[in-house]
C-alpha cells in the first residue's frame, strides 16, 4: 500500500527471482557458446531473430495483467521446431527434397533471447515497465521446446513421424508454459497453486493453442518452402493477435467504467471519499486469500465497487455515508435498490445476487425461503461468500475510513470479531485481519 | 419467398442453369487425389460455412468458408472449385429457404470458376501446388489475380439479387461493400496458405491454419458481447443516476442518440461515432454532484447555487477520467454548455474553440430537453423545438450541428419521451430547475438572465 520507489527487484518474488535469475544464465551460457562456435545457418537465424524481435515490440497485456507475446512465441517455437530450410541448394536424394536445419538448441535459446532483448528496447526507451519474468517465462518454454526436439531433428525420423512429433512437443511446450505462468501466479497473487493453474489454463489456452498452431504452420512451412514463407503463414496469427488486444481492451474499459462510475456515490456525496475502490481492493484481497478463482474474483470486484450504489434512491444521504451505522431495514433497502439498479443491466446477474445479500448476516440467514415456517426450523442458509465478503469489508472500511492509524484498526478488527458470532462469517473477518495485517506491514 | 419480384425469379434461375451448365459442358473425370482433395474442402467448406460468421453486416455473412474456396481454386482448377461452391447448398444454416441455398451454391460455383479460369490463364504451366522451391513468389501474383475476381464476382451476383428482389439499395451496397470485400480478401489469402501446404501435410494444413483463426473469431465474439454488456451497463448505471428525478428520466439515453444521429449525418467515422454515443449517454453524470435542494428550489438561485449547477460538466468529468475513452469523449463531457457566442460555462470558450463533440452533444441536449415534460411546462412539441433551435443557432449553438441535426431529423424521425405520469403517493422528488433548456433560463438572484 506504501507509494514510495521500490527499486524493480524488489518487487519480485522468489519464484520470479529464481525464474529470471536461470533463464539468464541460460542465455549466458547460449550466447557464449555461439559466440564460440558462430552462427549456423546465419540468414535463417537472422529472420527469425527479426520476426520475434517484431513480435516482442507488439506484446500485449491480457485480462489479469498476463503479458503475452504471441507472435514472438510462435516465431521462437517455430524456429526451435524446424527441420529444414527450404529446397535451394538440397541434395535430391534427400527425403524432404530441403536442405536441413542443423542449429543447435543453445543456438535457438541466444537468438530468442536477442531477438526479446531488441523487441524490448522501443518499450524501454518509452518508460514501459518490462515484465522481465514473463519474458523469462516465455524463453523458458523455447528452451525446452528446442532442448526436447532439436535432437529428433538429426535422429533421421521419416516425415510423419517427425511431423507427429513436432505436435506433440509443440502441445507439451503449451503445458509448460501454463504449468510456470501458474507456479509465478501462485506466489505473486498468493493464491493456491491448484486456483492458480486453473486460472492460467482458462485464461490462456485458446490463446496457446492458436500460438502452437501457428509456430508449426511457421516450421512446417518454412522448412519446405525456404524463409520467404515466413513472411505470409503468420498471417493468422496475426489476426488472432488483433482480436485478442481488442479483447483486451474492452475488457479493461468494462472495468475503468465500472470502477470510475462507482464514484458517483462519491461524488453526490452519499459516502465518503475512495470508500468503494478500498472496499473492492479489500474485498479482492481477502476472495484471494479464502481460495476464490478469478472469474469470482471479477464477480466480487464488480459487486464491492458498486455496492452501495443503491443509496443513490435515497432522498438524503446517510450521515458520513457508513452504512453499518444504519438501520437493518435500512441496510436492505439500500441493498435491494442497489441490486435492483444492476439488474438493469441485463449481464450482471449474479452481481445483483451478491450486492442484494450484502446486507444479510451471517448466522440468520437471508430469509428467501419464502416458506415462512420452513424457514426458522431448518438451519438457515447464509448468504454467498462474495456477499459475506462484501460485508465485512464495507464494515471495516466504514468504521476506519481513510485513516492509516494501526490502533484504530486493530479496534475495529476486534469489534467485527465480536459481532461475529451473528453479523459476520469468522473465516471472513479472519482473513480480512491477514489481509489487514499484511497491508500494514508492506 | 413468395414475394419475389419476376425479375428475381429470373436471376436467381439464370445464375443456377448458367453454374450448372458450365460445369457439365467443362466436365472431366476426375482423378482419386483429386477426389479425396474436393470431399476434405467440402467438410472444410461446410464446417466454415455453418459457423457463426467472423464478419457479420447486416444482409451478408463473410465465413472462414472463402479461405477453402480459395484453395480449391488453387489446388484444383476451375470445375473442381466449382464443385465445391455447390457445397453451398447443404450449408449448415438452418434458417435458409431452398433458393437461398440453390442460389449460394450456383453464384460460389459461378465465382469458384470463373477464378478458377483466371488463375489457370496467370500461372505459370506446369505449376503444381508447393512443388517448387520457389512456389509462393511464382504463385502469388496469379493468387491475387483469382482472388480478386472470386471476391467481385462474389459481389456482383449478390449485390445483383438484393437490388432485384428489393432487399436493399444501391447506395446502401457500396456503403457497405468495403468492408465487405476488405473481409473477402482476408480470409480469401488464406486459402493459398491452404494450397501450399497441401502436398506436405495434407488436411493437416487446413487445421494449422484454421485453428488460429476460429480462435480469433471466437475472441472477437467474446469482444462483442464484452461491448455489449458494457454499454448495457453504462446505460444501467446513468440510469441509476436520473432515478432522482421522474423528469429526466432516460434523457441521457435520448441525448446519447440525439449525438449519434448528428455525428452520422456529418459522416463522422464509425470509432469517434462510438465514443460519442458514450459521451452523450454519460454527459450529466456531473449532476449528481449538485445538491439535491438546489434542483429542487423553484424560482430565482443565489449565485451560489447557479455556480453548483455550472460546475456539473466538471464533476462529470471528474466521474469519468479514468475510463480509457477518447480523450475527446471528455472535452465532449466537459464543454456541452459552452455556447458559440463565448457566454456559456464552465469556461466560457467561443466558436470553433468549443470542442466538435460538446457541440454536437449541446444541440441535442437542448433539444430533448424542449421536447419532454418539466415539472414547470408541458413538452414542446417537435416543430416548436426547431424553430427554437434555428432561432438559436449561431447564438447559441453551432449552425453546422444545427442543420446536421434537423436533416438526420427528417430522415429517421425522434421518437420524444412519453408524457410523464407522477406516480400517486407523492414521495417522488421533482426538479424545478432545469439547466438545459434554452427557452427558460435559469433565473439567478440578481435578476439578470444568464442565456
Amino acid at each position: 500500500m506504501s507509494t514510495q520507489e521500490r527499486a524493480a527487484w524488489q518487487t519480485l518474488d522468489s519464484g520470479q527471482l529464481l525464474l529470471i535469475a536461470s533463464a539468464g544464465l541460460f542465455v549466458i551460457v547460449a550466447v557464449t557458446q555461439v559466440a564460440a562456435v558462430g552462427l549456423v545457418q546465419p540468414d535463417i537465424a537472422v529472420i527469425f531473430g527479426v520476426l520475434i524481435a517484431l513480435g516482442e515490440l507488439f506484446r500485449m497485456v491480457m485480462p489479469g495483467n498476463r503479458e503475452v507475446a504471441p507472435i514472438a512465441t510462435s516465431g521462437a517455437i517455430g524456429y526451435a521446431l524446424l527441420v529444414g530450410v527450404g529446397p535451394e541448394g538440397a541434395e535430391v536424394d534427400r527425403e524432404l527434397g530441403v536442405v536441413l536445419a542443423t542449429h543447435s538448441p543453445l543456438q535457438v535459446v541466444a537468438v530468442t533471447a536477442v531477438g526479446m532483448l531488441v523487441g524490448s528496447l522501443p518499450h524501454i526507451a518509452v518508460g514501459r515497465s518490462s515484465g522481465l519474468d514473463a519474458m523469462a517465462r516465455r524463453l523458458f518454454t523455447v528452451a525446452v521446446v528446442a532442448l526436447c526436439f532439436r535432437p529428433i531433428v538429426t535422429a533421421g525420423l521419416d516425415s510423419t513421424l517427425l511431423f507427429a512429433m513436432m505436435a506433440v512437443v509443440a502441445v507439451f511446450a503449451c503445458f509448460a508454459d501454463v504449468l510456470v505462468a501458474a507456479m509465478i501466479r501462485a506466489e505473486a497473487v498468493r493464491t493456491r497453486f491448484g486456483i492458480a493453474m486453473r486460472d492460467e489454463i482458462r485464461a490462456k489456452m485458446a490463446l496457446c493453442a492458436a500460438t502452437t498452431a501457428t509456430a508449426m504452420l511457421v516450421a512446417v512451412s518454412t522448412t519446405v518452402m525456404g524463409p520467404v514463407a515466413l513472411l505470409i503463414f503468420t498471417a493468422p496469427i496475426l489476426v488472432t493477435q488483433f482480436a485478442f488486444r481488442r479483447y483486451a481492451g474492452v475488457r479493461a474499459t468494462y472495468l475503468q467504467t465500472v470502477r470510475a462510475l462507482s464514484r458517483v456515490t462519491e461524488v453526490g456525496g452519499y459516502v465518503e471519499a475512495g470508500h468503494s475502490r478500498r472496499v473492492s481492493r479489500f474485498a479482492v484481497s481477502m476472495g484471494r486469500e479464502l481460495g476464490m478463482c478469478e472469474e469470482e474474483l471479477l464477480e466480487l470486484e464488480y459487486a464491492a465497487l458498486m455496492h452501495d450504489i443503491g443509496q443513490l434512491s435515497l432522498a438524503d444521504p446517510i450521515p458520513g455515508g457508513a452504512t453499518v451505522l444504519a438501520s437493518p431495514t435500512e441496510q436492505r433497502r439500500i441493498a435491494e435498490l442497489g441490486s435492483e439498479v444492476i439488474k438493469q443491466t441485463g449481464v450482471l446477474d449474479r452481481v445483483a445476487h451478491i450486492v442484494h445479500l450484502s446486507s444479510h448476516p451471517y448466522r440468520t440467514g437471508h430469509g428467501e425461503t419464502g416458506n415462512g415456517a420452513a424457514a426458522h426450523v431448518e438451519r438457515p442458509v447464509p448468504p454467498p461468500l462474495a456477499s459475506r465478503i462484501i460485508k465485512v469489508a464495507n464494515a471495516y472500511d466504514d468504521l476506519v475510513g481513510d485513516s492509516g492509524d494501526r490502533d484504530r484498526g486493530a479496534a475495529v478488527l476486534e469489534r467485527l470479531r465480536l459481532d461475529s458470532a451473528s453479523e459476520y462469517d469468522p473465516t471472513v473477518v479472519e482473513a480480512l485481519s491477514r489481509v489487514v495485517d499484511r497491508y500494514v506491514r508492506r | 419467398m413468395r414475394g419475389l419480384p419476376l425479375a428475381a425469379w429470373a436471376y436467381v434461375c439464370g445464375v443456377i442453369a448458367l453454374a450448372t451448365g458450365l460445369i457439365v459442358v467443362h466436365f472431366k473425370p476426375l482423378s482419386w487425389t483429386t477426389i479425396v482433395a474436393l470431399a476434405v474442402l467440402a467438410v472444410l467448406f461446410l464446417i466454415c460455412d455453418s459457423a457463426p460468421a467472423l464478419l457479420n453486416v447486416e444482409r451478408a455473412r463473410v465465413s472462414l468458408s472463402f479461405a477453402a474456396s480459395l484453395a480449391s481454386v488453387v489446388m484444383l482448377g476451375p470445375v473442381g472449385a466449382a464443385l465445391l461452391g455447390f457445397c453451398a447448398v447443404v450449408t449448415g444454416q438452418r434458417h435458409l429457404a431452398t433458393v437461398k441455398r440453390l442460389f449460394n451454391g450456383a453464384q460460389f460455383a459461378l465465382c469458384g470458376f470463373t477464378s478458377g479460369v483466371v488463375f489457370g490463364a496467370l500461372v505459370p504451366d506446369n505449376l503444381e501446388p508447393g512443388t517448387s522451391p520457389h512456389w509462393v513468389e511464382q504463385v502469388i501474383g496469379p493468387f491475387l489475380g483469382a482472388l480478386v475476381t472470386f471476391v467481385l464476382v462474389n459481389l456482383l451476383l449478390v449485390a445483383g439479387i438484393l437490388l432485384l428482389s428489393k432487399q436493399a439499395t444501391l447506395r446502401e451496397l457500396l456503403r457497405e461493400s468495403g468492408g465487405l470485400a476488405f473481409g473477402c480478401l482476408g480470409y480469401g489469402m488464406f486459402g493459398l496458405l491452404i494450397a501450399g501446404l497441401w502436398n506436405w501435410v495434407g488436411p493437416f494444413a487446413a487445421v494449422l491454419v484454421l485453428l488460429p483463426l476460429f480462435i480469433a473469431r471466437w475472441a472477437l465474439e467474446q469482444t462483442r458481447a464484452q461491448q455489449q454488456a458494457h454499454a448495457a451497463t453504462l446505460a444501467a448505471l446513468c440510469q441509476a443516476v436520473e432515478t432522482k428525478d421522474y423528469y429526466t428520466r432516460g434523457h441521457s439515453e435520448r441525448v446519447s442518440r440525439g449525438s449519434v444521429m448528428i455525428a452520422q449525418e456529418i459522416g463522422m467515422r464509425s470509432d469517434r461515432v462510438e465514443a460519442i454515443r458514450y459521451a452523450g449517454m454519460l454527459h450529466d453524470v456531473g449532476k449528481l454532484g449538485v445538491p439535491t435542494k438546489v434542483l429542487q428550489k423553484s424560482g430565482s438561485l443565489t449565485e451560489e447555487e447557479f455556480a453548483a449547477i455550472q460546475l456539473h460538466p466538471m464533476r462529470g468529468l471528474e466521474i469519468v477520467r479514468e475510463i480509457g475513452f477518447l480523450d475527446e469523449a471528455l472535452a465532449g463531457i466537459m464543454h456541452h454548455h459552452e455556447k458559440v457566442n463565448g457566454r456559456g460555462y464552465p469556461m466560457g470558450l467561443a466558436g470553433d474553440e468549443i470542442p466538435e463533440f460538446a457541440r454536437i452533444i449541446g444541440v441535442a441536449d437542448a433539444f430533448d430537453s424542449m421536447t419532454s415534460t418539466r415539472s414547470y411546462r408541458a413538452a414542446r412539441t417537435i416543430e416548436e423545438a426547431v424553430v427554437e433551435l434555428r432561432k438559436c443557432a449561431g447564438d447559441h449553438f453551432d449552425p453546422v450541428m444545427v442543420d446536421a441535426f434537423l436533416c438526420a431529423l427528417e430522415r429517421v424521425g425522434w421518437e420524444p419521451p412519453e408524457p410523464v405520469v407522477l406516480p400517486e403517493d407523492n414521495v417522488v422528488e421533482i426538479t424545478l430547475q432545469d439547466h438545459d433548456d434554452p427557452t427558460v433560463p435559469i433565473r439567478v438572484a440578481t435578476d439578470e438572465v444568464r442565456r
